[in-house]
């Protein structure tokens, strides 16, 4: 059944939503109104399924593992480690579907005034699978291993600005150098999985606070965990409600579709665009799509010639189409981007700035204002930039010849491909996976010091924004700072965002109470932990 | 000495001078792309200062002629060393997936080579007629065909119509025979629909120019039935070139099926060195190059040794 009926009809019975208005919006989803209210008493019928049931192993399909992966959370970068290190270990905090915290091994945390020093308060009941009790000091040491000067840490970047960390009795302190109102979101990354003595002594150990401990783990090949008795957040009837997870690696596309259809496993990620009409066909299983952070982008440096005049890249950006690449690249499944990093998904997006439109006129006048001499500027793409990069450039090169914009396509190696063009050559395609907050999307990628700074983005009163944001409480004049930011990179900015892409998975219907997460596929990773198996 | 012992010695002692050129080659191939193991780790995720961390622990500032052979030092006293991007002892890591690799090779060549030797037997036995053309016809189109395309129809019809078969073949250590047949079904077909048709032509070929010969002639005009003559008379004479084919398919069928493991996430030696080619992981590289060209060598070998031995003319030289 389509999955938006479905949750319609799941709302009807939880009492959020009338027959009525059931019915109605059904209608508007081309049901008939007969259809509507038999689907309705199909709902109610198998409402006895709204209580979840413990038992049974989740399969998870997934792409993104190599067998060169290993369990050490400071060099997970990809889909398949993180969805096996969520299985064994937690950080402080997550990140719900709506954009708030929920606490993890944190239990609670507040901050002074100037947001410069927060405090967490560790759970007392929460235990390590080792059988030892988590301590602040566990805590301090995770941060020290993913922040001190010998790091090796994927996560060194955002744990970049803490002046010093200490404890007290069960709480955990940190300093920032200026304040940061969003600091527990950084929490949330996966690389901070709290691990028994920071995992100093054996980072790959795989012991940590998650409701599973591991059974197997075969990189690049598949993984098993069991679940704990003694798992702090409650009984299996309450949560996490498997005894066994499966993670099976499957990076073809077609490989992972047909495991689902055939019955292998409960559960994809990354189903492709182009096939996700037709699958969701399929009578055993759903496709469920969520907008979320992660968008496509064209990149330019704009401190380097011909980027650095501001006309070029804005007739650049109005001779990108951008309703197009939704279309034909994202085959609908996605929305379109307006140049800054930031959309919807995000909270404290200021949906009042004026979204770019295409205009061949625009881009044609501002080509000749920018005074170019003619020569082919060079856009460099890979297969591997985003699925659908080479196709995409070449849709923007159509677009950018209409409007009488010389691009030329070099097409690159996947391989090496993030080491020798992406944050090298000027101009290229890329993606990036968005992050939960605007402050941490800014400050990796748009701040002057930022590492990660892929279009040369240096402004400092952009940097000041920022700054100022961070450390600013009051809601409503963050919105402010921000939504100037947005306009600016709008304006300025050497980022051309064509795009932001829903992450598709596809589960089966045996699978109960799966929802779309915008913070990342498979319900960010913890669908293990939110659904169960009915049949 | 005896002729073939001899050569047995010679090819040997030829073959690990191969075999240490290659590590040469792999080495300096692997270090010249783009990138480095440690950029690869960290990926988006790079920084200069974790860079830099990550440099010094796996040792990639000594200059890569002392890495070689610091490498070369530990293979001649039998150490493969441990991967540099996620520590793993390598001979542990390559010995489950070489018996994978292995496993799905072997039942391959079980079905295939006396499946294709006989279906070239019968090609010979109706020349030109139909079931000549039939066999000619299908085997051509299942080489012809890509083998993930292969892998992808059966898989739509065998796994997810009928539902007879896994999809995708997962192994694991707690699997019975049977289970692990039944796992790797699909891809044995993938695999015997590929190599088939290059033996079953090449046996064809070998048989029908034996034939010419005017022994054959001999043995038809005595009166010995035709299936008899190429049984006892053409085969023994073609095996040579039939038994070299059938090498290279079955050295394909141990390095070159990397498009068949990731089409059934089958956990081979082939996924598993593509993987670590990616990351720059040197040792691993080399570790799998070495396997690959031993078992290339060593087939070659016994095709060698094979065609002295059916051949009395290279079996007592003069």
């Amino acid at each position: 059944m389509n999955m938006h009926l479905k949750e319609l009809s799941t709302a009807v019975t939880a009492g959020l939503m009338t027959r009525r208005e059931f019915v109605a919006r059904a209608a508007a989803l081309g049901v008939t109104a007969a259809a509507a209210n038999s689907m309705l008493a199909g709902t109610a019928s198998a409402d006895a399924h709204a209580k979840p049931v413990a038992g049974g192993t989740f399969r998870m399909g997934v792409q993104g593992g190599e067998s060169t992966n290993t369990q050490d959370p400071a060099s997970w970068a990809s889909d398949v480690p993180i969805a096996i290190g969520r299985l064994w270990g937690e950080p402080l905090v997550e990140v719900t579907a709506d954009g708030s915290l929920s606490g993890l091994v944190a239990e609670s945390w507040e901050s002074s005034a100037d947001a410069a020093t927060w405090t967490f308060k560790i759970r007392e009941n929460c235990m390590f699978s080792n059988g030892s009790a988590v301590t602040a000091e566990d805590v301090m040491k995770t941060m020290e291993r993913h922040s001190n000067e010998d790091s090796k840490s994927g996560a060194l970047g955002i744990m970049k600005g803490i002046k010093g960390m200490s404890t007290d009795g069960m709480n955990f302190t940190v300093e920032l150098d200026i304040g940061n109102a969003d600091l527990p979101y950084l929490m949330a990354d996966y690389h901070l999985m709290i691990q028994p003595g920071g995992g100093f002594d054996d980072p790959t150990a795989a012991i940590g606070t998650g409701a599973y401990t591991m059974e197997t783990f075969d990189p690049g090949v598949r993984a098993s965990a069991k679940r704990r008795s003694d798992y702090w957040g409650g009984s299996q009837e309450e949560v996490a409600h498997y005894d066994t997870i499966e993670v099976i690696v499957l990076n073809d596309a077609t490989a992972r579709t047909a495991a689902l259809q055939s019955g292998q496993v409960d559960a994809i990620n990354r189903v492709e665009p182009k096939i996700a009409k037709l699958l969701d066909r399929a009578p055993t299983l759903g496709v469920q799509n969520v907008s979320g952070r992660g968008h496509y982008v064209f990149i330019a440096h704009v401190d380097t010639a011909p980027f650095d005049n501001k006309d070029l890249r804005l007739a650049l950006k109005y001779a990108m189409n951008r309703q197009e690449m939704v279309d034909k690249i994202l085959q609908g499944y996605g929305g379109i981007g307006n140049d800054m990093p930031i959309n919807a998904a995000y909270p404290l997006f200021d949906d009042t700035i004026p979204q770019r439109e295409f205009s061949l006129e625009k881009a044609a006048e501002h080509y000749k204002k920018s005074g170019h001499d003619g020569s082919p500027i060079i856009l460099r793409t890979a297969d591997g930039a985003f699925p659908g990069a080479v196709d995409a450039a070449a849709l923007f090169q159509q677009s950018c010849e209409a409007a009488g914009i010389p691009l030329e396509i070099k097409r690159e190696p996947n391989d090496g491909y993030w080491s020798e063009v992406w944050n090298v050559q000027p101009f290229c395609c890329s993606y990036w996976g968005g992050r939960p907050v605007q402050d941490q999307m800014y400050s990796t990628a748009y701040l002057s010091t930022a590492d990660w700074n892929d279009t040369r983005w240096k402004r400092p009163e952009f940097d000041a924004m920022l700054l100022e944001a961070r450390a600013e409480l009051d809601e409503a004049k963050r919105k402010e700072i921000y939504s100037k930011m947005g306009r600016m990179m709008n304006e300025e900015g050497g980022l051309i965002l064509p795009m932001f892409n829903d992450f598709i998975d596809a589960v089966s219907n045996d699978i109960q109470g799966f929802k779309g997460d915008p913070n990342g596929p498979q319900m960010n990773w913890y669908a293990f932990k939110k659904t169960w198996k009915t049949a | 000495m005896h002729p073939i012992v001899k050569l047995v010695a010679q090819r040997l002692a030829l073959g690990f001078l191969l075999l240490l050129a290659a590590s040469v080659l792999i080495f300096a191939g692997t270090t010249m792309l783009p990138g480095d193991v440690a950029q690869q780790i960290l990926g988006q995720g790079a920084t200069p200062e974790n860079l830099a961390n990550l440099r010094a622990e796996l040792g990639l500032n000594d200059p890569p002629v002392t890495r070689y052979f610091q490498w070369l030092g530990g293979i001649l006293q039998g150490d493969l060393g441990t991967a540099l991007t996620n520590g793993r002892d390598i001979a542990e890591s390559i010995g489950g997936r070489l018996k994978n690799t292995m496993f799905l090779a072997f039942w391959a060549a079980v079905i295939s080579v006396p499946l294709a030797i006989f279906l070239g037997l019968l090609a010979v036995r109706y020349k030109d007629k139909w079931p000549d053309k039939l066999i000619s016809a299908v085997t051509l189109t299942t080489i012809s065909i890509p083998e993930f395309m292969i892998g992808y129809i059966l898989v739509y019809w065998l796994a997810i119509k009928l539902r007879w078969f896994p999809s995708v073949a997962i192994m694991n250590d707690s699997m019975s025979l049977g289970e692990k047949l039944n796992a790797i079904a699909i891809p044995v077909m993938v695999l015997t629909l590929v190599v088939l048709a290059h033996m079953m032509r090449m046996t064809r070929a070998a048989i029908l120019n034996v034939m010419q010969s005017a022994y054959i002639e001999t043995a038809e005009l005595k009166g010995l039935r035709m299936l008899s003559v190429i049984r006892k008379h053409a085969f023994p004479n073609a095996v040579a070139p039939i038994v070299n084919v059938v090498m290279i398919n079955m050295a394909y069928l141990v390095v070159g099926v990397v498009v068949v493991e990731v089409v059934f996430a089958y956990p081979g030696m082939g996924q598993y060195l593509v993987d670590h080619v990616s990351k720059r992981d040197v040792p691993v590289v080399q570790a799998c190059g070495l396997i690959f060209a031993a078992v290339y060598i060593g087939l070659n070998l016994v095709a060698d040794i094979v065609s002295i031995v059916t051949n009395p003319r290279l079996r007592h030289p003069k």
